[in-house]
C-alpha cells in the first residue's frame, strides 16, 4: 500500500491491483455464489469416492431396483439398469470437471505459447500463425471437435485432445492481443525510456495486464467445454457408457423420458449448475477487472 | 462497392482452402483401411491392395490432398461414400435444406426476440426488467441445447401434446428445434445488443441529440439503435458458425434428417468421405454467411460505404 | 436598458452515486443580460459544465440532481419545467455545444440531416423546402459549402466538424448559447478561426452566450463579463476590465493570471498554484480556497467569506472586507 499525501487535504491510499480486483469481485454477490457452487462441485469431484460407491452404485446393474423415482434410499432415483442416479451424477461431476480443467490448461498453455510467439516476434511469423488460427476459428468449435473424434475415435483421451485443440485458437488470440496492446501502450515506452530492462517490463507490466483477460477467457471457455463434452457424449461421440458422464447419462435417459423424467431433468440441472457457476465467475472477473463497466 | 465485395470473396478463398486442408489433415488420422472397409472382411489381401492402388490411397498426403481439391473444384466430386457407394453430393444435397431451415429459422427467432430484449434491457439499465432478462439469459446460456430440446419435448410433446417431437414433415416440426437452438444462443445476442446499446448511449452524439430537443424515443431509435446495430450485425454473422455447430446436436435430438445427423451416422459407420464432405460443407456455409454479413455491414455503415464509393 | 435573459439564484447541484455524493455546484448566483457574453472560467472540476447542463436540464438521469435554487430563463422556471417544456426550448431558445467535436456528431447521419433535424423539431409548420434552405444558409454562415450537406461527419476535419456543431446549435437562432470549451480540442490556429466565427455569429444573430473556458486569452477576446468558478462556487464576478485590470482580485484569480507564462520575461520555472482543488465529495468548511491560499487567515477556515461588491465587481474573499 502506498500513501500519497496531498497538500492540505486527503490522504489517498493505493491498494495493490490484485487486492482491489479481489475486493470488487467479493462485492459481486452473483459471482461469489458462482464461486461457492464451483467449490462445492470441486469438493464433490475430488471426494467422490467418499460420497458414493463407484462400482456398486454407479456402474453395476441391478434390475430389481430399476426405474425408481427419487426416494430416501436413492436421492435421485435409479435408471433403467438399476443404477443409482445420485452416484452416477457425483462421478459425472468428477469427469466433467477433470476433462474441463485439463483441456483448458492444455489449450491455455499451447495457445499462450503460440500467441506469445506471434505477438512478440511479429512480422511474417505473426502473420502465418494468425492465418492458421483464423482458419481454425472459421471452423465451428463443435464441428472441429466432432471431426477430431471422428478421426481418432471416442474415449477420454481423444475427447481431451479434441476439446483442447478447438480451444487453442481463442487463447492464442487473446494472449497475442494482450501482448500487442500492452507493448504498444505509452507507459511501456515510458518504462523503456527510463531504462527498464525487457524482462522487468514483461513481468511487471505485460503479464499482470494480460492475466486478467486470459483468466476470464479460461473460465468462460471451461464453461463451454463442459457443455461441449456433454454434447459429444450425448450424440455418442464422447465418453462411452457405462462411464457416467452427464451427457451420456442424459442420452441413456432420454428413452425413458416420458414416464421417468427425473432421469433427464436431474443430470441437466447438474450441467446447468456447473456451467452457470463458471459463467458467473467469468463475468464477475471481467467486471472486476474493468471498473468502467460499473456505472 | 463491387471492389470491396470482390476483395472479400477473394480473401475467403484461402480460408476455405485452409479449412479443407485442416479437415483433410484431421481425417487422415482415421485408423483403418478404407479399401478393406469397402470390400469387407472376407476380401483377399491382393484385392484390397488393388483397390488401394486404384483409389490412390498409397500416394503421399499432399498428393492425396491436392487430388481431393482438384476433384472438388473442377469436377464437383467430393468423393464417394463408403456406405452408400454413390457420390456424397447426393446425400448432402438431400439433407442440407433441412439444416438450412433449422439454421435460418433459429436465427430469425433469435434476432426477433433477442435484439428487442437487449435494447429494452439497455434502455432500462439496472431496472427489474434488466435484471430478470440478464438472469434468464444466464440460465439459458448455461443449458446445453440438447437438454433444452429434451425439456421442451417433455413439456410440449409428451405432456401437452401440442407439438411434434420428431420428423421434418411440415414447418410445425421445426418450431421446437428452432426455439431450442435460438434460446440457447440468444443469451449472447441479448448481451451483445445490450452492451452495444449501452456503449452507444454513452456517446457524445447522443448528448448532442438530446441537446437539440429531440424526443427520447427518437434519440433511442434514430440515433442510438442504428449505431448500435452495426456491431450486432457482425456478431450475428460471427456466431452463425456456433449456431451451425448447434444444429448438429439439435438435429440429433429431434431426429431431423439434416447434415448433422448425416455426419453423426457417417462417423459411426466410418464413412470418411461423407464425414469430410459434411464437415467441409458446414464450415464453408459458415464462411459464406460471414461474408454476406460483412458485405451487409459495409452497406449499412456510411464510413465504409463512402470509402469504397469514392473509388 | 439591459434586459435580464438568465437568472440563476443560489443553485446547488449534486451527483449522487451508490458510493458517494459529489457536490459539484455549491450556491452560485448569476445574471446574464440579453446580448451579453459571459466567460465562465475555472479549472477542470470547478462545476462549469455542471452549471451549463443544469440550465439545459441535461444532467445525467438519476445521478445529477438540482438540490436547491432557481434558474429562470426568459421567464421560464427551468427547475419546475417538465420534460416536454424543456424539449421545446432545447436547441430552440437555448443551445449547447460541447468540447469534443470528433465525437459529438452522429456518424451514420449526414451533416445536413442532423442540422435539418433541429430545424424540423422546432420550426413546425414550415415547409421542407424552406427548412432545407435554412440548412444551406446556416452552413454557409459557418463557412461550409452547402453542397457538403450530404457528407458524413467523418469526411470533415475537426475544425469543420465544430463549425457544423455550431451551425446546428444556432440554426434556430436561440437566445442563449452555452459553449463548453468549444475550441479546446482544436489546433491553435483553428481555434482562432472558430472563435472569430463565433464572435461574428453572435453579433449577427444577437445571441447571448456563456462561454466556458479555462483560457483567459479567449476570455479577453470575446467576453463582456467574467465569472471565476472554484470548487462549485463563483468566487469572483465582474466585467472583463474588472477582472483583468483591477488592483483587487481574488487570490485564486491572481494565481490564474500568475501562472500564465510571460513571453516577455525570462523565468526558470512556471508559477503554478500549489495544491489541488478540494475533494468534491468532502467539502471544506470555510472558504473553498483556504488550504491553497497564500493569504489565508484564520477566519477563512471557519466560515465561508461573504461577497464584497465594488460596482460591477464582486469578490468572495475576506481580504476585501473593508470595501
Amino acid at each position: 500500500m502506498t500513501e500519497v499525501k496531498e497538500k492540505g487535504r486527503s490522504t489517498i491510499k493505493k491498494r495493490s491491483q490484485f487486492k482491489s480486483v479481489f475486493f470488487r469481485f467479493k462485492k459481486n454477490k452473483m459471482a461469489m455464489f458462482g464461486l461457492v457452487v464451483l467449490i462445492i462441485l470441486t469438493l464433490v469431484a475430488v471426494f467422490a469416492d467418499f460420497i458414493a460407491d463407484y462400482e456398486n452404485d454407479a456402474i453395476s446393474q441391478n434390475m430389481k431396483i430399476r426405474l425408481q423415482t427419487p426416494s430416501r434410499e436413492h436421492i435421485f432415483g435409479t435408471d433403467q439398469y438399476g443404477r443409482d442416479m445420485f452416484a452416477r451424477i457425483v462421478f459425472g461431476t468428477r469427469i466433467s470437471l477433470f476433462v474441463g480443467v485439463v483441456s483448458i490448461i492444455a489449450s491455455l498453455i499451447v495457445g499462450a505459447v503460440i500467441g506469445a510467439v506471434a505477438g512478440y516476434y511479429g512480422g511474417a511469423i505473426d502473420n502465418v500463425i494468425m492465418r492458421i488460427m483464423d482458419v481454425l476459428l472459421a471452423i465451428p468449435q463443435t464441428l472441429l471437435a466432432i471431426s477430431i473424434v471422428a478421426a481418432l475415435g471416442t474415449g477420454i483421451f481423444n475427447l481431451l485432445l479434441a476439446m483442447s485443440i478447438s480451444s487453442v485458437p481463442r487463447f492464442a488470440r487473446i494472449v497475442r492481443s494482450s501482448i500487442l496492446s500492452i507493448a504498444d501502450q505509452e507507459f511501456v515506452e515510458a518504462a523503456k525510456a527510463c531504462g527498464t530492462k525487457d524482462a522487468r517490463i514483461i513481468t511487471k507490466h505485460i503479464i499482470p495486464n494480460a492475466i486478467g483477460p486470459i483468466i476470464v477467457q479460461a473460465t468462460l471457455n471451461m464453461a463451454s467445454t463442459i457443455i461441449g463434452i456433454a454434447g459429444l457424449s450425448f450424440i455418442g461421440l464422447g465418453i462411452e457408457p457405462p462411464i457416467p458422464e452427464w451427457g451420456s447419462i442424459l442420452s441413456e435417459g432420454k428413452t425413458q423420458m416420458r414416464y421417468y423424467p427425473h432421469l433427464v431433468v436431474i443430470p441437466g440441472i447438474a450441467i446447468v449448475f456447473a456451467v452457470m457457476a463458471l459463467n458467473l465467475i467469468g463475468d464477475g472477473l471481467r467486471d472486476s477487472l474493468d471498473p468502467r463497466l460499473k456505472n | 462497392m463491387i471492389k470491396y465485395i470482390l476483395k472479400r470473396i477473394l480473401l475467403m478463398i484461402p480460408v476455405i482452402l485452409g479449412i479443407s486442408f485442416i479437415v483433410f489433415l484431421i481425417m487422415s488420422f482415421t485408423p483403418g483401411d478404407p479399401a478393406r472397409l469397402i470390400l469387407g472382411e472376407k476380401a483377399s489381401i491382393s484385392d484390397v491392395e488393388n483397390l488401394r492402388e486404384k483409389m490412390g490411397l498409397n500416394d503421399n498426403f499432399f498428393v492425396r490432398y491436392l487430388r481431393y481439391v482438384k476433384d472438388a473444384v473442377f469436377y464437383r466430386d467430393f468423393g464417394t461414400s463408403y456406405a452408400t457407394k454413390i457420390p456424397v453430393n447426393a446425400d448432402l444435397m438431400d439433407r442440407f435444406p433441412e439444416t438450412l431451415k433449422l439454421a435460418f429459422g433459429s436465427t430469425l427467432i433469435m434476432v426477433l426476440i433477442g435484439v428487442p430484449v437487449g435494447i429494452i434491457s439497455a434502455v432500462k439499465q439496472y431496472s427489474l426488467i434488466d435484471k430478470v432478462t440478464l438472469g434468464i439469459s444466464l440460465i439459458l446460456t448455461s443449458m446445453p441445447v440438447f437438454w433444452l430440446g429434451l425439456m421442451l419435448i417433455l413439456l410440449f410433446s409428451l405432456k401437452l401434446g401440442w407439438l411434434p417431437a420428431t420428423g421434418a414433415d411440415t414447418w410445425v416440426n421445426f418450431i421446437l428445434p428452432c426455439f431450442s437452438l435460438a434460446a440457447s444462443m440468444m443469451a449472447s445476442l441479448i448481451r451483445m445488443t445490450r452492451s452495444s446499446m449501452l456503449e452507444v448511449i454513452r456517446q457524445d452524439y447522443i448528448r448532442t441529440a438530446r441537446a437539440k430537443g429531440a424526443k427520447e424515443v427518437t434519440v433511442i431509435y434514430k440515433h442510438a439503435l442504428r449505431n448500435a446495430l452495426l456491431p450486432i450485425i457482425t456478431i450475428i454473422g460471427l456466431n452463425f458458425g456456433g449456431l451451425l455447430g448447434g444444429t448438429m446436436i439439435v438435429e440429433s435430438v429431434f431426429a431431423l434428417p439434416g447434415v448433422g445427423t448425416l455426419t453423426i451416422n457417417s462417423i459411426r459407420m466410418k464413412d470418411t468421405p461423407m464425414v469430410m464432405a459434411s464437415v467441409l460443407f458446414v464450415a464453408i456455409l459458415a464462411g459464406i454467411v460471414n461474408l454476406i454479413v460483412d458485405i451487409l455491414y459495409a452497406y449499412v455503415d456510411p464510413r465504409i460505404k463512402s470509402q469504397y464509393a469514392k473509388n | 436598458m439591459a434586459e435580464k435573459l438568465l437568472e440563476i439564484k443560489d443553485l446547488y447541484v449534486q451527483y449522487e452515486t451508490d458510493e458517494e455524493t459529489v457536490y459539484a455546484v455549491n450556491g452560485i448566483n448569476l445574471i446574464l443580460d440579453k446580448g451579453e457574453t459571459l466567460g465562465l472560467v475555472g479549472e477542470t472540476g470547478a462545476g462549469k459544465t455542471t452549471t451549463a447542463l443544469s440550465i439545459m436540464k441535461l444532467l445525467p438521469e438519476k445521478i445529477g440532481i438540482i438540490k436547491k435554487g432557481s434558474i429562470m430563463l426568459e421567464g421560464l422556471d427551468i427547475i419546475k419545467a417538465g420534460e416536454g417544456d424543456m424539449r421545446a426550448i432545447r436547441g430552440n431558445i437555448v443551445s449547447m455545444i460541447f468540447q469534443d467535436p470528433m465525437t459529438s456528431l452522429n456518424p451514420i447521419l449526414t451533416v445536413g440531416d442532423q442540422i435539418y433535424e433541429v430545424l424540423e423539431l422546432h420550426k413546425k409548420g414550415e415547409s421542407k423546402e424552406s427548412l432545407n434552405k435554412k440548412v444551406d444558409e446556416i452552413l454557409n454562415l459557418v463557412g461550409i459549402d452547402s453542397d457538403r450537406k450530404n457528407n458524413y461527419p467523418h469526411q470533415f476535419s475537426g475544425g469543420m466538424k465544430q463549425r457544423v456543431i455550431i451551425a446546428m446549435a444556432l440554426a434556430c437562432e436561440p437566445n442563449l448559447l452555452l459553449a463548453d470549451e468549444p475550441t479546446t480540442a482544436l489546433d491553435v490556429t483553428i481555434q482562432a478561426q472558430v472563435m472569430e466565427m463565433m464572435k461574428d455569429l453572435k453579433d449577427k444573430l444577437k445571441t447571448s452566450m456563456i462561454l466556458i473556458t479555462h483560457d483567459l486569452g479567449i476570455v479577453a477576446e470575446i467576453c463582456d463579463r467574467v465569472a471565476i468558478m472554484y470548487a462549485g462556487e463563483i468566487i469572483e464576478l465582474g466585467t472583463v476590465e474588472d477582472i483583468f485590470e483591477s488592483k483587487n482580485r481574488h487570490p485564486y484569480t491572481n494565481g490564474l493570471f500568475g501562472s500564465i507564462p510571460d513571453l516577455t520575461k525570462s523565468a526558470k520555472r512556471l508559477n503554478p498554484i500549489e495544491g489541488l482543488m478540494p475533494d468534491p465529495t468532502n467539502l471544506l468548511k470555510g472558504c473553498a480556497f483556504s488550504d491553497r491560499c497564500p493569504k489565508c487567515m484564520e477566519s477563512c477556515k471557519i466560515q465561508k467569506p461573504e461577497s464584497y461588491v465594488e460596482g460591477s465587481h464582486v469578490i468572495k474573499c475576506n481580504l476585501f472586507k473593508k470595501i
